[in-house]
């Protein structure tokens, strides 16, 4: 049997050769099939979970939340000291210093990225804008949203900060950050769902050990990160808690 | 619980006695200077059904003004401000109960008399069906609102 790895698509696009060596390893770790699917965004991932074509997933923190509580999925393991935190930004010649030197009509900038966007609304309730006061400009992804501002088609932007630290040093000489989250506590995670689930043992097994043996630890470099860490079901439920909270008011 | 500490306390302060729900009660000191939010974090806690604080993390710890060793085993309205009405509370806490989220701006009592005021959302963690305790997650509210609050809170006192 072959079983089907799905990345979140909020992934850097430079990462794509990384994941795919990260999904040769792992076969060979694990002694299965595995046939790695990279989707182009959240919709057309959400209608393979749908359609049951997902077994492997490195899940976007709000993608979790359903897979653990309606599709049976477990989380296994995260990326070691990589919370997902979001940055404000601006194009730097604005004025804004604070997120309450912010007033609408606004226009933000923003991917697709349900937990970034989420992060940015919260950092911005502080202005108290009026919802009917914010146009969102949507992007395909961050390149998208520092485009827009350096443009000045949009006020604002949502960036997810690594991919706010990613962009070249020319782009970002021409923005600023005017708040950073430090939230900690919400991040992306690797899942296993009910198809594969007489694997998760050697999975885990494997994922936890992979900084240890010399070729995973190139492959996690690249990625990005530098181990991966146990996540237990409750630290998966506390998070689906915590997300559920920032969802409210 | 034990009564709040003069020597804790930081400016001048005002004496109250508050009661709480289950029939205690604690003297408090309290002072006019408030903590501001800290910028782009959420203060987080974890409770057990009882109310007792389990988790807390460090944003909550650095809020509060007590160490974690301090405020882990005690109970959450150990941050309760005489300004806010009981009203506000029994209305969370029966929310909760219904199995339902909760959410309100809170003034929070420091260890040393001074506030700080919170955009509050509270839930129940579900496992299986079972309650097994409430988790508290806070941001950082707008002037406006915290304005609006004052007043309303006021006329419920």
């Amino acid at each position: 049997m072959t079983y089907n790895l799905a990345i979140s698509p909020d992934f850097k696009p430079d990462l794509i050769s990384d994941w795919f060596v990260f999904n040769t390893w792992l076969q060979k770790q694990v002694n299965i099939a595995i046939h790695l699917e990279l989707h182009h965004d959240f919709h057309e991932q959400h209608a393979a979970i749908e359609s049951n074509k997902v077994d492997l997933i490195y899940a976007n923190p709000y993608d979790i939340s359903r897979l653990v509580r309606d599709e049976g999925f477990i989380a296994i393991a995260r990326p070691s000291q990589k919370p997902d935190e979001a940055i404000i930004a601006c194009k730097l010649e604005r004025d804004f210093k604070d997120v309450t030197d912010l007033s609408g009509p606004l226009t933000i900038a923003q991917t697709s990225s349900l937990d970034v966007n989420t992060i940015g609304t919260i950092m911005l309730e502080p202005a108290d804008i009026s919802v009917d006061d914010i146009n969102i400009s949507s992007c395909a992804n961050y390149v998208g949203v520092a485009k827009q501002l350096l443009k000045g088609e949009a006020d604002i932007g949502f960036f997810l900060a690594d991919a706010f630290n990613d962009l070249s040093s020319l782009v970002k000489s021409q923005l600023k950050p005017i708040i950073s989250s430090e939230i900690h506590l919400i991040h992306h995670a690797f899942l296993v769902g009910p198809e594969a689930g007489e694997h998760i043992d050697a999975i885990r097994s494997s994922l936890l050990s992979m900084n240890q043996d010399k070729g995973g630890s190139v492959i996690l470099n690249g990625l990005g990160f530098s181990s991966w860490e146990a996540m237990e079901q409750e630290d998966a439920e506390f998070m689906i808690d915590l997300i559920d909270t920032l969802t409210c008011g | 619980m034990n009564d709040m500490q003069i020597d804790h306390i930081v400016g001048d302060y005002q004496e109250h006695t508050i009661n709480y729900f289950n029939g205690s009660s604690r003297k408090i000191y309290v002072t006019e200077k408030e903590t501001v939010f800290p910028k782009g974090s959420l203060v987080v806690s974890r409770t057990n059904v009882d109310g007792v604080i389990t988790h807390a993390n460090k944003s909550f710890v650095d809020m509060s003004g007590y160490t974690e060793e301090e405020i882990i085993g005690q109970p959450h309205h150990l941050l309760r401000h005489p300004d806010m009405p009981a009203a506000a509370f029994a209305d969370l806490w029966q929310t909760l109960k219904n199995g339902d989220k909760w959410h309100g701006y809170v003034k929070n009592l420091r260890k040393d008399g001074g506030y700080y005021w919170v955009y509050a959302t509270a839930i129940p963690n579900i496992r299986k069906g079972v309650v097994q305790g409430y988790a508290s997650v806070r941001r950082e509210p707008s002037r406006k609102k915290i304005d609006e609050a004052i007043k309303l809170y006021a006329s419920m006192q």
